[in-house]
């Protein structure tokens, strides 16, 4: 049914994400379908990665790992912005379609009074993407 | 750490100075947690350090005002005349040091590595730099300035009854000689808005972007200090150069916000006869910091870059309008008159020691110089963060050359015209107009008076906006330690606190005191200028020439 499953992944926060990436996992074993790791990052040096190009080593590393824990395939894909904590959700928009993904799952927090005045990226991602989204709660 | 930035253009290191190869991790002083409903990511010592001590002058300002006005206000001016000849020479300094990394092999270094692309076209980057360096200043200044050193050169000099001299024109004035003081006035203006305060900015902004985008150091002030102070920038030394800059960056703002208001708030009155007084002022912050808010919540590309595109394209159409129904002949003769007189004049209005024209030296000269070099930190970081992807060579061009040159035109378009109306038609309406009206006296000379005095005040109040939305950016990166991904909820904080703190001062006083104290920080950091020469350098020569 799906082919490719895009998975948006925070590296610095990837402990937190176990959950939705083993239902992507899961979900990509089921239906035979790749999964996309997209990272969204900056080019100044930040907590991860001092350059663009170490970024994205670190999320082709990312994916390799997924990989092999979860027993699928999987590509990684970086997208590069100039300030990451606004364009987060135009550039997972942009991954959907450059990535050929039919289907998004990703993690979102359980919302609270702040999703009224910002509302979280996986609330944004489902209301505009064109393609299946799944979002995914903490247990 | 070399090897993984092969690809980005650093060569693998030859000997120990080459590649910075820290073991700080970007962020790891950080606390990340929750604030109520919302995230904050935050670097421990400096987000609380800054925001209290800014409270506590704030606090200062407002419980003890005589005190406070009594010592910022007697501390500026000494600093300003005691240190004049420091911050003459070192201006020069900067000024040379930025002329020869264009001509020198190192000028093909390119920021973010040999590979680097540029992350934005010519338009919106010079837009961007231009809007947060100086754009309201050539609003409030472009007319009022070579009025004024023409009118005190063309006075003449009078020596006071100690033998100091009284006068404030620049050099030897031009007693009664019309012409040669339009030439004296429009270089003295020319020179305290052309390389000199550009070559602040180019420094400051260079040092960041080298440190950051091919040494791998977080984009914060203190990383340009690593070549100096090693691994101890990461600790109270660092925590320490970063607060100051904060500290600068916030009060700048908030004090040219407080004032801003007061000068829009004139116009207004003048153009529409909205009522003087602090409520209005208070609705005019109110309303930029708003818009200021919107533009940051919305980010560098689809907020601060956007509404820079748009003033500069506004203040293009005023230029071009000015310069079209303005004495077009006379400004056209008077552009390249007035940037033969700079350079004529250069040597002289450039000399630190030995000066005669103590008033204009001191209280012009190394007052725009202080003021520019304590703004340094917020342009030159702000720059730093558009600017990856250039050559040394092609910055420096368009950070140094480029916006000296259109600060000419718009000096000679703007204070040309002023002084024409003044010279030939005797009109004395503009010289004779407080600062904040200058602008609006000479465009009511003119035709289509209203339309172009409403977009006066549009550029006025946008400029200001482009300067708040890029500051409240700069001091959110370097209080989340050099993260450009912190939560948003932060910088809409540091931008509703910039408001705030210029409102509680506009209402209780202190504005003037506070910006004093501002302009006093110029001092520390023309030596932290003059060091960052050396980092930058340092840290050219180990790099590859692209």
């Amino acid at each position: 049914m799906y082919q490719t499953i895009m998975s948006p992944v925070d590296l610095a926060h990837a402990d937190k994400l176990t959950h939705a990436l083993d239902v992507a996992g899961d979900l990509a074993r089921h239906w035979g379908a790749k999964v996309v790791y997209v990272g969204v990052s900056a080019a100044t040096p930040g907590a991860l990665a001092h350059t663009p190009e170490e970024y994205r080593r670190k999320l082709e590393e990312f994916a390799a790992e997924q990989a092999k824990r979860l027993g699928v395939e999987a590509a990684a894909h970086p997208v590069i912005t100039h300030d990451p904590s606004v364009d987060l959700d135009p550039a997972l928009l942009k991954a959907v379609s450059e990535t050929g993904a039919d289907l998004v799952v990703m993690a979102s927090h359980i919302p609270n009074v702040a999703d009224r005045l910002w509302p979280s990226n996986g609330g944004t991602i489902a209301a505009r993407a064109a393609v299946s989204v799944m979002v995914v709660r903490p247990r | 750490m070399a090897d993984e930035n092969t690809n980005q253009g650093i060569p693998a290191p030859e000997g120990a100075a080459d590649v910075i190869d820290t073991e700080y991790e970007i962020g790891q002083d950080n606390i990340e947690t929750q604030f109520g409903p919302f995230g904050l990511d935050i670097h421990n010592p400096v987000f609380l350090i800054s925001g209290l001590s800014i409270i506590a002058f704030v606090f200062y300002a407002l419980a003890l005002p005589e005190q406070s006005s009594a010592l910022f206000g007697w501390l500026r001016p000494w600093l300003t005349s005691t240190f004049d000849w420091f911050f003459l020479g070192a201006a020069n300094i900067f000024v040379l040091f930025c002329l020869l990394l264009i001509v020198l092999p190192v000028g093909k270094v390119r920021l973010g590595g040999a590979d680097a692309t540029p992350d934005y076209s010519y338009i919106g980057w010079f837009a961007m730099l231009f809007a947060a360096g100086m754009g309201i200043g050539l609003m409030f200044y472009g007319v009022s300035e070579p009025m004024s050193h023409f009118a005190t050169s063309l006075g003449g000099v009078s020596v006071g009854e100690d033998g100091m001299r009284t006068d404030w024109a620049p050099l030897g004035a031009a007693a009664g000689d019309q012409a040669a003081s339009v030439r004296l006035g429009m270089a003295a203006t020319i020179f305290h808005w052309g390389l000199h305060p550009w070559a602040i900015y180019a420094i400051v902004a260079l040092a960041l972007a080298l440190f950051s985008y091919n040494k791998g150091l977080p984009l914060t002030i203190r990383s340009a200090f690593y070549p100096i102070l090693g691994e101890r920038v990461w600790g109270w030394w660092g925590h320490a150069i970063d607060v100051l800059a904060v500290f600068a960056t916030l009060f700048g703002l908030a004090t040219s916000l407080g004032f801003g208001a007061t000068q829009a708030n004139a116009g207004l009155n003048e153009l529409f006869g909205v009522p003087v007084g602090s409520t209005t002022e208070v609705i005019l912050i109110t309303a930029i910091t708003a818009v200021a808010l919107i533009s940051v919540v919305r980010g560098l590309d689809g907020g601060v870059k956007i509404l820079s595109e748009i003033n500069m394209g506004l203040a293009f159409l005023l230029l071009i309008f000015v310069l079209l129904v303005g004495p077009t002949l006379a400004i056209l003769t008077g552009f390249a008159d007035s940037l033969m007189a700079y350079v004529q004049y250069l040597p002289a209005l450039s000399n630190p020691i030995g000066r005669e024209d103590a008033n204009f030296s001191q209280g012009w000269t190394a007052f725009y110089w202080a003021w520019w070099i304590s703004w340094s930190p917020f342009v030159g970081m702000f720059i730093a963060r558009v600017s990856r992807g250039r050559t040394v060579r092609e910055f420096i061009i368009c950070v140094l050359l480029i916006p000296s040159l259109v600060c000419v035109l718009w000096m000679s378009v703007f204070g040309g015209t002023a002084i024409q109306q003044f010279v030939q038609d005797g009109v004395t309406a503009v010289k004779d107009a407080p600062l904040e009206l200058k602008l609006f006296k000479m465009l009511d000379e003119l035709p289509l008076a209203s339309i172009t005095s409403f977009i006066g005040i549009i550029l006025v109040v946008v400029f200001f906006v482009t300067s708040s939305d890029s500051g409240s950016l700069v001091i959110d990166t370097i209080t989340a330690g050099g993260k450009v991904d912190a939560p948003v909820p932060q910088r809409v904080f540091w931008c509703i606190f910039e408001g705030a703190v210029a409102i509680v001062l506009l209402i209780g006083g202190g504005l003037a005191s506070l910006q004093a104290m501002v302009i006093s920080t110029g001092l520390p950091f023309t030596i932290v200028l003059l060091l960052m020469c050396w980092a930058i350098w340092k840290g050219l020569a180990s790099e590859r020439r692209a």
